[in-house]
């Protein structure tokens, strides 16, 4: 009997990929609702702002992003080394064992427990919890690369293999903690002062380079290629601008203290490391896109194309933005604002959920059996609906944020302030009544793929297939 | 070597290096290997050629 790849995990991972961007969506919307309607936090203490907030991001990030990422990295490694997943019992541990890490953080997060570091909020338990499905998954994925049938290690692995090695070197370095006891939820940093808020953006900017950047670049350079039928356009740059984005990405995080504790010197050299990103992000952008070149065409037709280029559009767009906003004189303007928020979103919305989105139609028919999704036009409608949404979200939070910047500084002639804060509050109310507008239009994006994924799913002729292992022709 | 040293030559080594990773990927020597390594997803049965033995029993090329 012939070998067959373990889709089973990358089955798991990419339904749960749908429902937990649902869910993190859903709480997006509903906090873009409380800044305009404050109201609507209904005075209950686990349905606030502050409490809400990190279950979204974590829940996009680490729920949405990280079954994306499972999903493909497990399917690539497969498909480009040849070879079975190694470990299979530890597979199905990464999959049980991260949602439970989800399931956790949706009960801890509301319920008030936060360590208070940003994108690192769960307490030390669940820490630990990550650290062993972490490592589970570096297991799986190097154990499959050593296995692979095929000599090279093809460059998404790259991507996808330094995605796993860098995350779990920030996770163990930045949640390094010591608990108050060994029954309770509650602890306290390894580091004090302003070198805990280094370490705290040592690790958000590299969660940013290599979770959100890396693993995602990996996806790219499987999926463009597959869904254009194009080999990437050019190899070594692919190569080239790996290792520029390994080298400079780890010196960034200090734009994320501009005028602060941090010395001098420290900001001005993140400043510099950030504008030098500009180029490795822009390799791949350019690498991602000209995969296109002789395909053009195709745009035309395929919306899952559609997706994943103006997925590559945003993030050249946002790796733009970046290191102009982290520009001292800049960030003076930029930082504490809303341009913050919608530079984020750039890059969240248009670039990771996007590219993850347009990979999972390409991906999802190819586990059960089939060539295409149930509707392509849902695609479609589904591509309009996240663009809508983006671009209304993006260019009302630019708004909102240059004006905030500009009231805040604005000063009379003698010296005191033009504008109160509450001023500058009820001047941004539109925008984040728009805003929340377009983060409603993209998640409601997401249930016509749920639909579709659905209907694919059980369609009459669908079943949850493993695909044959190539033989060796020669 | 006190840790600043260490830190300066670490950092030149990594920059010489990456300098090093550059030159080798330009060399014209990579191009043609490169550009058959580009359709590896795409060319699946192509590949694979590490496999010496023949697991099914098949004669290869023989």
């Amino acid at each position: 009997m012939q070998e067959t790849y373990n889709y089973k995990v990358v089955r798991q991972f990419s339904i749960m990929t749908v429902v937990w961007g649902i869910v993190g969506m859903l709480v997006g919307v509903i906090i873009a609702s409380q800044l305009a309607w404050p109201a609507l936090n209904f005075d209950v203490p686990w349905l606030t702002f502050s409490r809400l907030r990190p279950l979204h991001t974590n829940a996009v990030i680490f729920a949405f992003g990280g079954s994306a990422l499972f999903a493909t990295s497990y399917y690539i490694v497969q498909r480009t080394c040849h070879a079975k997943l190694f470990a299979p019992a530890l597979a199905a541990f990464t999959f049980w064992g991260w949602q439970l890490v989800i399931v956790l953080a949706a009960v801890t997060l509301p319920l008030g427990y936060t360590t208070s570091k940003e994108y690192a909020e769960l307490e030390w338990p669940i820490d630990i919890l990550i650290t062993l499905v972490w490592v589970s998954y570096a297991i799986v994925f190097f154990g499959t690369i050593v296995k692979r049938k095929v000599k090279h290690i093809y460059v998404a692995n790259w991507f996808l293999g330094s995605f796993i090695l860098t995350v779990a070197v920030l996770h163990l370095g930045n949640s390094a903690a010591l608990p108050v006891s060994l029954m309770g939820m509650k602890s306290y940093s390894a580091y004090a002062g302003v070198q805990d808020a280094m370490v705290q953006w040592w690790y958000g900017h590299n969660a940013v380079g290599f979770f959100l950047t890396a693993g995602f670049l990996g996806m790219m350079y499987y999926f463009m290629p597959k869904a254009a039928g194009r080999p990437v356009y050019s190899y070594r740059l692919s190569v080239v601008h790996f290792w520029a984005l390994a080298f400079t990405y780890i010196w960034a995080g200090p734009h994320h203290l501009m005028y602060t504790a941090l010395p001098d010197w420290t900001q001005s050299l993140g400043m510099v490391m950030s504008l030098i990103l500009l180029a490795p992000s822009w390799g791949g952008m350019i690498n991602g896109i000209m995969t296109l070149s002789g395909a053009w065409d195709k745009l035309r037709t395929d919306p899952i194309l559609k997706f994943l280029v103006v997925a590559i559009s945003f993030y050249g767009m946002s790796t733009f933005e970046g290191p102009m906003m982290a520009i001292k004189t800049v960030n003076a303007l930029s930082h504490y604002t809303d341009w913050t928020i919608g530079h984020v979103h750039a890059g969240a919305l248009g670039w990771v959920a996007m590219i993850s989105i347009g990979s999972m139609y390409f991906l999802i028919p190819r586990l059960f059996g089939k060539t295409e999704m149930y509707s392509v036009r849902l695609i479609e409608t589904h591509f309009w609906m996240s663009t809508l949404g983006v671009v209304l979200y993006i260019a009302s939070m630019w708004i909102s944020g240059v004006m905030q910047g500009l009231m805040w500084r604005a000063t009379n002639s003698d010296g005191t302030l033009t504008y109160s804060f509450i001023e500058s509050v009820a001047a941004m109310h539109p925008f984040y009544v728009t805003r929340t507008i377009g983060g409603l239009i993209f998640l409601s994006g997401m249930f016509l793929m749920a639909y579709n994924v659905w209907k694919t799913a059980t369609a009459a002729d669908a079943r949850a297939v493993d695909a044959i292992i190539p033989e060796p022709a020669h | 070597m006190n840790t600043v040293v260490f830190h300066i030559l670490w950092t030149v080594t990594l920059f010489i290096l990456f300098i090093a990773i550059i030159f080798w990927a330009w060399s014209g020597k990579r191009k043609a290997e490169f550009d058959e390594l580009a359709h590896l997803p795409l060319d699946e049965e192509k590949f694979a050629p590490r496999v010496e033995k023949n697991t099914s029993g098949r004669k290869d090329n023989a």
